[in-house]
C-alpha cells in the first residue's frame, strides 16, 4: 500500500464511518463493516483506479459487508431481521448517495458523540482519534505513552457505554450548544496539547498529534461556521505550531522564545492563524471565549517581528481579559510574566506572588527566579530555580532549567 | 424504549420528619412534571435500618448477614427512580431535575434489558 492510498483511506474512511455508523446505529458494526470495505478498496483501488467519490464507494461496500456479517451471526432473531432491513431494494442507493451536507452533519454527529460528557475525558480523546482522525489504536497508544491493551481498553468501554447506556447519535440543539461545544473543543487542544508538549516523552514535539489536531480544527471550523470559538481554537494550534521548528536546537533541547529564529517560524501558518484570529475577534464582538483569546496572545508573539518588538502590554490586557473569564492560577502566572515586562520584574514578582495552588509547579518557581534574577536578588533567584528543577520531571523542560541555573553562577 | 435507573445518593436521612418537608415538596414536585416517563421509584428508610446479606462459600453455603449499609459512605442510596426515556440525554434532562441532584448526586445506570436472545 502506498502511503498516499493510506492517508486517503483514512480521511475518507473517516466520512464513511460517521455516514454509517447513523446508517447501521452501531459504531462498532460501523467500524468493522468499513474495515472490511477497507479491504476490498486495497484490493481493487491499485488495479481499478480510486473512485470519483471515495467515501461514497467506502459506504456503499460497508453496508454489503454489514449486511454479510449481520446474515453470518444470524442466530440471532433480531440481527437477521437487521440485516433484512439493511438489504438495498431496487433504486436504494446504500447510503452513498448522500450529499455533501448529510455527510458533513454525519461527521458532526460523530463529534458529538465521541466528545460526549458521559464519557471520561480520556475516552473522548481516544475515540475521537479512532473514529474523526482514522487513527488505530496502536498509533493512538503510542502517541499519549500508554500500553495498547490499555488504550484497546479504554476505547472498547467508551463504545460499550455508547451502546448500552444509548448516548444519541446526533448534534446538539443550538440552545444546548454553549454547553456542548466547549468538550468538543477541550478533545482537540488536548490532542495539540499532548503532540506539542509531553509530560514524559524523549522528544517535546510528536509531529502526529499536532498535525493532527489541526486537522480535527479545521474540519470542525468548516462543519461549524457560525462559531467564532472554534476558528479561535484552528488559529490557536495554527500559530503555536508555526513556531515549532524553532523550539528545539540540534540536541533536542528548548529553545526559548526570546532566542529563537523567527526566520524557522512558519510564515504561512501564523498569517493564516492571525486572519482567523481576527476574524474570531470581529466576529465574538465583546464576548471573545478563551481559545480566541488565547490565539490573541499567540499572534502578539508570532507576529512580532523580533522578541523586544513584542506588544506586552497587550498581552498582559489580553491575559487579563482571559482571567476574568476563567480564573486559573496559571492564567495569572503568564499575566504575570507579561506585567515583568511592561512594568519591570519587581511587579511581575509581586503579581507572581499573589498566586495560589502553584507552589508544586515549577512554572511558578521559573517566573519568580527570572524575576529575582532581573531584580538583581541573586542568591533568592538561585533557589527559585532549585526549587524549580526538584519539581520538573526530567526531560529537555528539566535541562533547561539546568542551563539557566548554570548561566546565573 | 430504554430504561434507566437514577440511584439518587446523598444524606442518609429520614425523609419523613418534619425538617425534610421541604425536600418531600420538592419530590412531589418532580413526580407530577416527570409523570410521562416515571415508570417506578421508592425513597428508602435510612441505613440504620439496612441489613447486608452475603452467602458464603458460594451457592447454599452459610447466610452472613451485617448491620448496616453494603458499603459505609458519607452519601448514601437514600431512593430511586426508574426512567423511561429515548436515550441518555434525556435521562440526564430529567435526572438533573430530581431534587436529590442538587442536595446530593444522582447516578444514572441504563437497565440490562433481558430478551428472548438472553434467556435462551
Amino acid at each position: 500500500m502506498t502511503n498516499d492510498l493510506g492517508e486517503l483511506l483514512r480521511v475518507e474512511g473517516g466520512r464513511s464511518l460517521a455516514t454509517l455508523t447513523r446508517v447501521l446505529g452501531d459504531l462498532q458494526l460501523a467500524e468493522d463493516a468499513l474495515q472490511d470495505a477497507v479491504i476490498t478498496a486495497l484490493e481493487r483501488w491499485p488495479r481499478d483506479g480510486i473512485p470519483d467519490r471515495p467515501s461514497a464507494w467506502l459506504t456503499v461496500t460497508a453496508r454489503h459487508k454489514a449486511v454479510d456479517r449481520l446474515r453470518r451471526e444470524a442466530r440471532r432473531s433480531e440481527k437477521e431481521e437487521a440485516a433484512v432491513k439493511l438489504t438495498p431494494g431496487p433504486g436504494d442507493d446504500m447510503g452513498g448517495g448522500e450529499d455533501e451536507s448529510v455527510v458533513r452533519d454525519d461527521l458532526l454527529r460523530m463529534t458529538f458523540t465521541c466528545c460526549h460528557p458521559a464519557l471520561s475525558p480520556d475516552a473522548r480523546v481516544a475515540l475521537s482519534l479512532r473514529t474523526l482522525g482514522g487513527l488505530t489504536t496502536a498509533e493512538i497508544a503510542h502517541a499519549f505513552l500508554v500500553p495498547e491493551p490499555t488504550m484497546a481498553q479504554r476505547i472498547v468501554r467508551a463504545k460499550h457505554k455508547i451502546a448500552t447506556a444509548k448516548i444519541p447519535y446526533r448534534v446538539p440543539p443550538d440552545h444546548e450548544l454553549p454547553e456542548r461545544l466547549p468538550a468538543v473543543l477541550t478533545v482537540i487542544y488536548v490532542i495539540f496539547t499532548e503532540g506539542h508538549a509531553p509530560h514524559s516523552a524523549e522528544s517535546v514535539v510528536r509531529v502526529d498529534l499536532c498535525d493532527e489536531a489541526i486537522r480535527l480544527a479545521r474540519l470542525l471550523a468548516e462543519l461549524m461556521p457560525d462559531e467564532p470559538e472554534v476558528e479561535g481554537l484552528l488559529a490557536l494550534l495554527l500559530l503555536t505550531n508555526a513556531r515549532r521548528a524553532a523550539r528545539l536546537d540540534a540536541n533536542g533541547d528548548i529553545v526559548l522564545l526570546e532566542a529563537q529564529d523567527r526566520s524557522l517560524w512558519e510564515s504561512s501558518q501564523i498569517e493564516e492563524g492571525a486572519e482567523l484570529t481576527a476574524s474570531a475577534l470581529r466576529r465574538a464582538a465583546d464576548r471573545p471565549g478563551p481559545y480566541t483569546l488565547q490565539a490573541a496572545i499567540a499572534a502578539c508573539h508570532s507576529t512580532a517581528p523580533a522578541y523586544g518588538a513584542t506588544d506586552w502590554s497587550e498581552i498582559a490586557a489580553l491575559y487579563e481579559q482571559l482571567e476574568a473569564l476563567h480564573p486559573a492560577p496559571i492564567i495569572r502566572l503568564n499575566r504575570a510574566v507579561a506585567i515583568a515586562q511592561t512594568d519591570g520584574p519587581a511587579a511581575g514578582l509581586a503579581l507572581a506572588d499573589t498566586i495560589e495552588g502553584l507552589d508544586r509547579s515549577h512554572r511558578l518557581h521559573l517566573v519568580r527566579a527570572t524575576c529575582l534574577q532581573h531584580c538583581g536578588r541573586t542568591a533568592e533567584a538561585r533557589s527559585s530555580y532549585e526549587r524549580a528543577i526538584e519539581l520538573c520531571p526530567s526531560g529537555p523542560e528539566r535541562r533547561l532549567l539546568e542551563r539557566q541555573l548554570a548561566d546565573l553562577r | 424504549m430504554p430504561q434507566y435507573v437514577a440511584l439518587i445518593y446523598g444524606e442518609d436521612a429520614n425523609w419523613l420528619d418534619p425538617q425534610y418537608a421541604d425536600q418531600m415538596k420538592e419530590y412531589g414536585e418532580f413526580g407530577e412534571s416527570a409523570a410521562s416517563v416515571i415508570r417506578g421509584g421508592n425513597a428508602l428508610q435510612p441505613t440504620s435500618t439496612a441489613t447486608t446479606v452475603h452467602v458464603k462459600g458460594g451457592r447454599g453455603g452459610d447466610i452472613v448477614t451485617t448491620d448496616g449499609p453494603f458499603a459505609e459512605t458519607k452519601e448514601v442510596l437514600g431512593g430511586f427512580f426508574l426512567l423511561e426515556c429515548n436515550d441518555l440525554d434525556e435521562a440526564i434532562k430529567w435526572a438533573a431535575q430530581i431534587p436529590g441532584a442538587w442536595h446530593g448526586r444522582v447516578e444514572v445506570r441504563p437497565v440490562l434489558e433481558i430478551g428472548p436472545d438472553q434467556e435462551a
